[in-house]
């Protein structure tokens, strides 16, 4: 064989394995009331795991435009999962040992990170090197999980459906951040940011260093609430404002724009739906009846801080 | 520009609160067709980039091991624990988590915390712990409040703690894309000049914390 011993093809069948586990679950789950629409969409994401790698572009395109129908027209729902009523007493017996799995998975992750690049075995690299620390997150997962398993006496029967728990609270969600960074390639394909840069440049008022400054935080913070993306807004502000005004005709420092200019978008991150893994996902891991709360709650942070951005690069750009 | 039509879906849809999968899908449609391909064409598009973006969703393995820590406990014991201590409000502990959470990212420790490993099972449950002990009888809005809190400390720590640390992702990005326009700056640099809304980001979000507190506390007078 060619190419690294572990790549990422090595997360993506235990992954494809795990939600077949929850589509086949869902299936015989009486409980929940949708359970045939659940099946059909565990089933899919299982599949787009476990044999995407094969199946032409158009298939591929078709699972998650399927998905997105089942979830879109309310055809699935969640089980009961009953939970054992005695959680505090095994709280107290377990104690801070229930603390050791919870940490297995980022101290491996950090160690794996450090120690695995260049790790040779027979002359191919033991992980691929462009994946090590999503490998070396799988591997802690693992790890762990195994620990947890022994520490409890517990069964993989209990751990998937434990799993499947959370996954039915966090339900089509968990799909989302996926889903838009294949519409972020969409979007690229159309060179819809190319279309936003040149009506920022053409329509923002530039011709003071000061509206220079604010177009450009502010365009960041917008594009990025657009796209979701404070890497895709990056590109396109920067080449349509920074670049040519702030550094070009106003001699601004470059450090300082692009530096302050990607926290700007940051910023833009904090307040919209689209940036999903930090937005709507903690939301429905937390089962908050509102999937905008966490948005709600980060939105005076962001815009108080985009404010701060924006005085904070006129203040330095024009000065170092 | 009929490009932007695939954007108008978004905001509209978002706006309509319609299914969020079924707004992406919709506007990959919209886009794709609006730039001039046809339906199979947009679809494949679509296609290879979900295929090649299934690594974002690799994080979930990690649900039956948080399922498992859950079953035997793990909530009720970090409850436990911030019971122990008086001094304990919710603020204060959120303050505490996001000062570990930017040191950790500034220094590359990105993976040190997130939603499902760290705010559900540990951050959040603590939290509302100490917010049900500054104000008993909690009420449900407050107790979303709280827990919204968590999340959203979670996400600040890491925005404006990452660019401190020279080999993060958007560090690299910023610096390829102002080479390719002739202009080299060091990684340190651009880490250097994220300090200061670093700072900014730590004052602003952590008053805003202790000020939870005073609310949660105003609501226990009443």
């Amino acid at each position: 064989m060619s190419g690294p011993w572990i790549g990422l093809d090595v997360l993506y069948v235990l992954a494809g394995l795990l939600f077949a586990v929850f589509a086949v679950a869902s299936l015989l789950d009486r409980t929940n009331p949708k359970r045939f629409g659940s099946a059909l969409f565990w089933g899919l994401f299982a599949a787009s795991f476990l044999v995407g790698s094969y199946l032409p572009d158009v298939v591929n395109g078709g699972i998650m435009v399927a998905m997105a129908l089942t979830a879109g027209f309310n055809l699935m729902s969640r089980g009961e999962h009953p939970q054992p009523v005695d959680k505090p007493q095994r709280a107290e017996r377990w104690g801070n040992r229930l603390f050791i799995p919870a940490l297995i998975p980022p101290v491996v992750t950090l160690l794996g990170t450090l120690t695995l690049k260049g790790v040779e075995v027979s002359g191919h690299p033991l992980v691929d090197p462009k994946q090590v620390t999503l490998i070396s997150l799988g591997a802690g997962i693992l790890l762990a999980t195994a620990v947890a398993l022994i520490m409890f006496r517990a069964s993989p029967v209990t751990a998937t459906r434990e799993g499947r728990r959370l996954m039915d609270s966090v339900g089509w969600a968990g799909l989302l951040p996926q889903a838009l960074a294949a519409l972020g390639a969409v979007f690229a394909a159309g060179h819809v940011g190319d279309v936003i840069g040149g009506l920022a440049s053409d329509w923002l008022p530039l011709g003071t260093p000061l509206a220079a400054v604010c177009a450009y935080t502010l365009g960041m913070a917008l594009f990025t609430a657009i796209m979701g993306n404070a890497f895709a807004a990056f590109p396109v502000m920067t080449a349509a404002i920074g670049l040519p005004i702030i550094v070009g005709q106003f001699g601004g420092n470059p450090a300082i724009m692009g530096a302050i200019g990607m926290l700007s978008g940051f910023c833009g991150t904090l307040t919209t739906p689209m940036a999903a893994n930090f937005n709507i996902v903690p939301a429905a891991l937390l089962e908050l009846s509102d999937r905008n709360g966490v948005i709600k709650a980060q939105l005076p942070t962001a815009l108080m801080l985009l404010i701060a951005n924006t005085v904070l690069m006129y203040v330095l750009v024009y000065h170092f | 520009m009929w490009v932007l039509l695939g954007v108008a879906v978004v905001v509209v849809g978002f706006a309509a609160r319609l299914n969020p999968l079924l707004i992406v899908a919709g506007a990959a449609i919209v886009t794709g067709i609006a730039a001039g391909m046809d339906l199979l064409a947009t679809l494949a598009v679509l296609g290879k980039a979900f295929k090649d973006n299934r690594y974002i969703s690799v994080v979930w393995l990690i649900l039956p091991l948080i399922g498992l820590l859950e079953r035997e406990g793990l909530q009720e014991r970090a409850k436990a624990l911030i019971g122990k201590l008086r001094e304990a409000t919710a603020g204060r502990l959120l303050l505490i988590y996001l000062v570990i959470r930017q040191l950790a990212a500034a220094v590359g420790l990105t993976s040190l915390g997130g939603h499902a490993q760290m705010v559900r099972p540990l951050i959040a449950p603590m939290a509302e712990a100490a917010a049900e002990a500054q104000a008993p009888g909690l009420n449900p809005a407050q107790r979303e409040r709280v827990k919204a809190m968590a999340a959203a400390t979670d996400n600040v720590g890491l925005f404006f703690g990452e660019d401190i640390f020279i080999a993060i992702a958007s560090i690299l990005l910023i610096k390829g894309f102002l080479e390719e326009n002739g202009i080299v700056v060091e990684p340190l640099q651009l880490s250097m000049w994220a300090i200061p809304t670093a700072i900014l980001a730590l004052l602003i979000h952590g008053t805003r914390l202790l000020l939870l507190d005073r609310r949660l506390g105003r609501a226990a007078g009443q």
